[in-house]
């Protein structure tokens, strides 16, 4: 077996575009649950919200310039829809709100009414033309060293998806270590002392909600522009738990922590995919395991990776051990 | 003027007007299904005084704090602070009027460190909004209000545990900062709501000396207790609660004395033989 070969691979999936809209997904992610404690369950739903506002933007004759701010303020409406009748109850009513919120979005855009505008399960393709046309690298070309390589249009991409990362995870860097993110993580810990302290927790809690939305509509866009098309099934809920895998696997509450653990989640995702994939094909599970019991495995296999390092770092890769051992009260 | 003048000759029967009084209460209603929690025709506290509010478990105590500071609503009622209606204003309003309150239970942010907890609590930042958080321009607000939290700090016993995580804290060093915490609010009234529970007598002390501080920096103080030893010792003034009803008020000596209280405590006719 191409063990070499198996971990190139799983580099560039970690660097790769996929993980940089992850990372900004995950960023808002944690925003919403790592520091204000916000129980969005539905963070797909935002980044379809996004993916969609930018693509039936320019599949109406829009500009992709256009489309993008309309997406990242899809994601933003979202946020204020779902956050402003349960905000003010109790933590689970987001959570079932916005879970059921992401499937009905779904299944709003793959329904045949919707075809005229959303292109039902045929999806919008080719949107992103004009930003492929910015490209300054040579597309023929690729980039790298030995077998980590890439094409010149998938590196402008990454280019310009892991910008975008750096971007958010600085100027949440910044909103979290001012007087904002103080009441935001006050919020976190006790909302009712917060209020007695005279902090508007609700209007905090949807300007977080809000916020994370516009983070994962501009992921979303990312995620469609990489693909160069949208379709509905790309947005399954599985994609949410994904997001909390990488933020709580990073450190929930910090700010590398998500875009560490969105690059380790894919590393782990693609290393145990080529291996099981190359292994069956090598035969060494005989007639046990077809080529779809492997791609099975292959998930049980990340999922008892991901447990080993929970189990070895309960607090996540940069999570900071002191908090976990506080107790509530 | 001493504390003891500005309560002195006011009549000790329940409702009575009082000469300078910052909070008036009146008809407050409260029911939870067919218990009528809270039904206080009228009461008023004196400003810059220590008022306590005592009577037996499930006299309404905690639900009229509850009522006033916007963390319940009334059925029916209204009160003023400083003349200002407080009806149906949220909590956090509530808190910026100048009415904080502390809890029974007491609740520290966990995760954030002492400073922090204190920092919080600051009114009016730049900083707390979106737009002040990312173009900052908070620096200078934050170091006046630094200044002012480790000021209380000292004060409170708790200036060398400022970068410790609250949660880390004993339970009587959790009620000091939260008492220290409602204060950088700048309150012209606070709300204890059994600042002594579950504390040891040496603590009990420091906190009885908080709270007379309180009073002499200006404040008015107005506090929930079990304890009468306590209640006689600080306060200025005693409301009593019971069935949600004021049923009698007055000073500290009086109250003792008072039939009508010691039925309430101890149920009525208890010197009958039957």
């Amino acid at each position: 077996m191409d063990f070499g070969g198996i971990l190139v691979d799983a580099l560039r999936a970690a660097v790769g575009p996929v993980a940089a809209a992850y990372a900004l997904s995950a960023i808002g992610l944690n925003l919403q649950f790592g520091y204000t404690g916000l129980l969005n369950f539905g963070h797909v739903g935002f980044m379809l919200a996004g993916a969609y506002g930018a693509a039936i933007t320019v599949e109406f004759g829009g500009s992709l310039w256009l489309g993008i701010p309309i997406g990242i303020a899809a994601g933003v409406l979202l946020g204020l829809l779902l956050g402003f009748p349960t905000l003010r109850l109790r933590a689970d009513y987001l959570a079932i709100v916005t879970i059921s919120a992401a499937e009905i979005l779904r299944l709003i855009v793959r329904s045949t009414w919707a075809h005229p505008v959303t292109r039902s399960v045929f999806g919008i393709r080719a949107f992103a033309d004009e930003f492929f046309d910015m490209n300054p690298l040579d597309v023929g070309a690729s980039y790298g060293w030995g077998d980590f390589r890439f094409s010149g249009r998938q590196l402008w991409v990454i280019l310009v998806s892991w910008s975008v990362v750096a971007i958010a995870g600085f100027l949440l860097y910044r909103m979290i270590r001012s007087p904002w993110g103080r009441v935001i993580r006050a919020i976190r810990e006790d909302e009712y002392a917060a209020r007695s302290l005279g902090k508007h927790v609700f209007s905090y809690k949807l300007q977080s909600l809000m916020l994370g939305g516009g983070l994962a509509g501009l992921s979303g866009i990312l995620l469609a522009i990489e693909q160069q098309s949208v379709f509905p099934d790309t947005w399954q809920p599985k994609i949410t738990f994904f997001l909390y895998v990488i933020v709580i696997l990073g450190g929930a509450g910090t700010i590398i922590g998500p875009i560490v653990g969105a690059i380790v989640f894919q590393f782990l995702f693609f290393f145990f995919d080529r291996f099981m994939t190359s292994a069956q094909l090598e035969g060494w599970f005989g007639n046990v395991l077809d080529a779809t019991g492997a791609a099975q495995v292959k998930l049980v296999l990340v999922g008892v990776g991901l447990m080993t390092l929970m189990a070895v770092r309960p607090e996540g890769i940069f999570g900071h051990r002191e908090e976990l051992l506080i107790d509530e009260r | 003027m001493s504390a003891e003048s500005r309560v002195s000759g006011i009549d000790p029967t329940p409702g009575v007007p009082k000469p300078d009084a910052i909070l008036i209460v009146d008809n407050v209603r409260r029911a939870f299904g067919g218990l009528q929690a809270v039904d206080v025709a009228h009461v008023e506290i004196q400003r810059n005084t220590i008022t306590s509010l005592i009577g037996p478990n499930g006299a309404g105590k905690t639900t009229l704090f509850n009522l006033l500071t916007g963390f319940d609503k009334v059925d029916n009622g209204h009160w003023h602070l400083n003349g200002g209606a407080l009806v149906g204003i949220p909590a956090h309003q509530v808190a910026r009027k100048g009415m904080v309150r502390t809890f029974q239970l007491t609740r520290s942010l966990a995760r954030l460190t002492v400073i922090e907890n204190m920092l919080v609590a600051a009114k009016d930042q730049r900083g707390e909004s979106i737009m002040g958080a990312i173009f900052g321009g908070w620096r200078s607000t934050e170091d006046d209000n630094e200044i002012r939290a480790r000021e209380l700090l000292d004060r409170f016993d708790l200036g060398h545990m400022e970068n410790e995580y609250a949660g880390s804290l004993s339970g009587g060093q959790r009620k000091l900062l939260e008492m220290a915490r409602a204060l950088m609010v700048e309150p012209e009234i606070i709300m204890l709501d059994e600042p002594m529970a579950g504390v040891s007598p040496v603590l009990t002390q420091s906190l009885l000396r908080h709270i007379t501080g309180l009073r002499d920096a200006g404040k008015t103080v107005v506090f929930i207790e079990h304890d009468m030893d306590v209640v006689q010792e600080i306060s200025d003034w005693v409301v009593v609660l019971s069935e949600g009803a004021v049923i009698a008020e007055g000073p500290p000596t009086h109250i003792a004395a008072n039939p009508k209280v010691i039925d309430a405590y101890l149920g009525a006719h208890h010197g009958e033989v039957p």
